[in-house]
């Protein structure tokens, strides 16, 4: 898919109206295929970048242009369909805890499934095969059965990469992948993606905080404060530049990782 | 340590509860209680008689085997009107939850109103209303639990829905999967616990309202209870307070085994 | 030597699925036998035609001014059953509660309580249960022999209904509430009552109060019900209308009823936030 951002803004969904944009006017094109690694440290607003290119966040300013279209002034059934030719992985693992992972990884398929075809798939998995295959890339064939809540913080975050694989987009928009992953494991998972990115012809667009990995894709973006600080292929970017990037913020440079706190459950109702 | 003596709003308060104690005061004035009939010789007479005869149960085998029947009947009623009432209340949850900010949920306030509606109609006045409609015995008792109860459960299942974690939902949502797969694959599976949950507790209070609502036609426990204390066979009627009691406990202990299943 | 085969792609979970499935299904249908579950039978033509001219009675609802003040006053008098019957419920309740907890056992202050002091806090434990256990519906069968129709019968079933409720969750607030207060004074010597008024009740009065209101609320719900074993209030009156085939009374009643629980729900809460 071809990705162009003029002058986009966007601010972030909680943000009061009128409040800074967490994203500056971005300009920004994509090709298809091209693989695209965005670096900064937190707040530089590179998941609002990925939510705007995803299409959940209305731009605030300034347009976005996906294959040549306007996402937000399409129809509604269209934009649904352009929706399902893209694919987000949020930085948490959107994986219902008690759901198995065959489950989970074929969710990716839905917005090309009928819905009776998706119940059916509930109570006996359809295209179990498929599934098998994408968690085979990420070493986790053996996982296919098991409930997410069994899984390690890690192989949740690869089943969530795994998705990826059975959608069948042609943008791929990755958030943190690789931030529960010890060093040999995130090596392999994001090269097991970018292969998979290849081979399908995906444009790919991943956020990252290991600086080291990100200078491995072909194009970098490095963001702070909302604003794009340089878009350079990755041969070009000195050790100063990033340090410029991340000023005062060194210790970021090896990935927080994000806890989400667990949400109050309602009070049962006493007779 | 609460601080409940200090605060001018806590002044409102306590005022309410003066008016609550006149409230009282003017209760006992208006009704006619007649103490003295429950307080007399003959009042206490009969009442002595019932609790002899209530500490007799009788084990007549033709008499038990009703009984059986009748429990029967009575645990059979709580469990299929609990059971249609998670299905509608999990019908009408759907349209009074409003699952994700900026969702229109056009139909939240005129769900939300019928469940209202259905939760405050007590079972027993349903059963009485029922029974217009389908006749004495414990279809309409089984029909009046699944109305109530179907309007707590709405309730509390449409809570669970909006309280619901977003994360699945936002990512599959961004893929352009509409409603009712967004349901199926990322509400529904965090929740479900939850409204089984929900729906044990019911179970243990339906066989308590189910073992009643015979009283006024809905069949079961309650239709045999009426009838034979309405004849002051009290003998008969220990025997049913024992088989009440013990169907409750018998479905208190299946709700909290099934919840110990689901928590695993 | 073979090649690893790729795990076997049958659902594992398939088999337990199809058992859990046709278990249900073995227990529904005798469940529906049992409980005449015919729902075709709602729409035969005698129970249309039944069911038609009742429902079309209830609009419009019966308006009349004589009719509404009859309204107006067993809706009070429904209130009044209830609050009769909570206040005579909490002169049951707090001795009982008073007694069975454990917060306020001289023997437990060194260490373990007593055998009979145990056995006593035991046995009225074991009364609150049997109270709240046996339905109020029952209670009111038997008073309203006991004492004939009316609303006596109905006061006396919450009564006793309720003090059980009441006891059983004062018992548990007072239980698990801070007794350090409590313990110093009664091992300063102060009396179990004085224990209580000083070291307990300032700190779990609100958590009480806020109960007791809730229960008052469903008091009053219970109160109409009990009204059609015959123990007055607006529930003998829709039973009657019922009985009457009065569509238009009926529906008239259950929209006050409806409002009554709705002031009296909103009410409670409304005392419950500003307390507690």
């Amino acid at each position: 898919m071809r990705v162009a951002l003029h002058a986009l803004a966007a601010r972030h969904p909680a943000a009061a109206a009128g409040s800074a944009p967490a994203l500056r006017p971005v300009r920004l094109t994509v090709e298809p295929g091209e693989q695209l690694a965005v670096v900064g440290p937190s707040g530089a607003g590179k998941t609002t970048l990925l939510h705007a290119l995803a299409c959940a966040l209305q731009p605030a300013g300034g347009g976005l242009e996906l294959d040549g279209a306007d996402p937000w002034s399409l129809p509604v059934s269209d934009l649904q369909k352009l929706r399902g030719r893209l694919f987000l992985a949020p930085q948490a693992p959107p994986l219902p805890p008690r759901q198995r992972v065959v489950t989970a990884v074929l969710a990716a398929r839905l917005p090309r499934q009928t819905l009776f075809a998706s119940l059916r798939s509930l109570v006996y998995p359809l295209n179990a095969e498929a599934a098998r295959d994408a968690l085979a890339r990420f070493d986790l064939a053996d996982k296919l059965w098991e409930r997410v809540d069994r899984l390690s913080g890690g192989e949740r975050q690869r089943v969530g990469l795994a998705r990826a694989l059975v959608s069948a987009a042609s943008l791929w928009l990755i958030d943190e992948p690789l931030s529960s992953l010890d060093p040999s494991r995130a090596a392999m998972a994001i090269d097991a993606l970018t292969s998979a990115a290849r081979e399908r012809g995906v444009t790919l667009v991943t956020t990252l905080h290991q600086v080291d990995v990100a200078t491995r894709f072909p194009r970098v973006l490095g963001m702070r404060d909302g604003e794009v600080r340089f878009d350079l292929p990755a041969g070009e970017i000195s050790a100063e530049r990033l340090a410029a990037l991340y000023a005062q913020r060194e210790h970021e440079l090896a990935g927080p990782l994000a806890a989400e706190p667990a949400p109050a459950l309602p009070a049962p109702y006493c007779r | 340590m609460r601080d409940w003596k200090s605060g001018p709003s806590h002044a409102a308060a306590w005022g309410f509860l003066a008016a609550l104690a006149a409230l009282t005061a003017a209760s006992f004035w208006s009704l006619d209680l007649q103490w003295a009939k429950f307080l007399s010789a003959d009042a206490a007479r009969r009442m002595g008689r019932f609790l002899l005869e209530l500490l007799a149960p009788t084990a007549e085998p033709a008499f038990l085997r009703k009984l059986a029947v009748a429990g029967a009947e009575t645990l059979a009623m709580s469990a299929l009107g609990t059971l249609l009432a998670v299905l509608a209340g999990l019908a009408l949850a759907v349209p009074a939850a409003r699952t994700h900010a900026g969702e229109r949920a056009l139909w939240r306030w005129p769900t939300r109103l019928a469940l209202n509606g259905l939760r405050s109609i007590p079972e027993l006045v349903w059963a009485a209303l029922l029974i217009v409609a389908a006749g004495l015995g414990p279809f309409a008792g089984t029909l009046a639990l699944a109305l109530h109860t179907s309007g707590v459960l709405g309730r509390l299942f449409a809570e669970a829905i909006e309280n619901a974690p977003p994360g699945p939902a936002f990512a599959l949502r961004a893929q352009g999967a509409g409603s009712a797969k967004l349901f199926f694959y990322a509400t529904l599976p965090q929740i479900l616990p939850q409204l089984l949950s929900y729906a044990l507790y019911r179970w243990e209070n339906n066989i308590r309202a189910a073992a009643v609502l015979g009283v006024v036609g809905g069949g079961g426990l309650g239709q045999l209870l009426s009838f034979h204390m309405g004849l002051f066979h009290m003998r008969e009627t220990s025997s049913i307070l024992i088989a009440m009691l013990f169907l409750v406990a018998l479905v208190d202990l299946a709700s909290y085994l099934a919840r110990r299943v689901l928590q695993r | 030597m073979s090649a690893t085969a790729p795990p076997a792609l049958r659902d594992p979970a398939w088999t337990g699925r199809v058992f859990w499935m046709l278990a249900a299904l073995a227990l529904l249908a005798p469940a529906l036998v049992a409980t005449e579950f015919k729902p075709w039978l709602l729409v035969e033509p005698d129970a249309l035609k039944a069911t038609g001219r009742f429902a079309g009675d209830f609009l419009p609802p019966k308006l009349e001014p004589g009719f509404l003040w009859l309204v107006a006053r067993e809706c009070w008098r429904t209130v009044a059953i209830a609050t009769a019957g909570m206040a005579l419920a909490l002169v049951l309740a707090i001795p009982m509660a008073l007694a069975a907890t454990s917060a306020l056992s001289v023997s437990a202050l060194p260490g373990r309580m007593h055998a009979l002091p145990f056995a006593v806090r035991q046995l009225v434990r074991a009364l609150l249960i049997v109270l709240r256990s046996v339905p109020e519906l029952v209670w009111a069968l038997v008073f309203v022999r006991v004492v004939g129709l009316g609303p006596t019968a109905g006061v006396l079933a919450i009564a006793l209904t309720y003090s059980g409720m009441l006891g059983k969750v004062y018992c548990e607030i007072l239980e698990s509430d801070d007794r350090a207060a409590a313990h110093t004074l009664l091992r300063n010597g102060a009396g179990r009552l004085q224990a209580f008024c000083y070291g307990m009740l300032p700190q779990s009065a609100a958590e009480l109060t806020s109960y007791t209101v809730y229960r008052w609320e469903c008091a009053i719900r219970s109160s109409a019900v009990l009204g059609f074993v015959g123990a007055g209030g607006l529930g003998q009156q829709m039973d009657n209308s019922m009985k009457m085939f009065q569509g238009s009374e009926v529906a008239t009643m259950l929209l006050v009823f409806m409002l009554l629980v709705g002031l009296a729900d909103g009410a409670s809460a409304w005392l419950r936030r500003r307390i507690g």
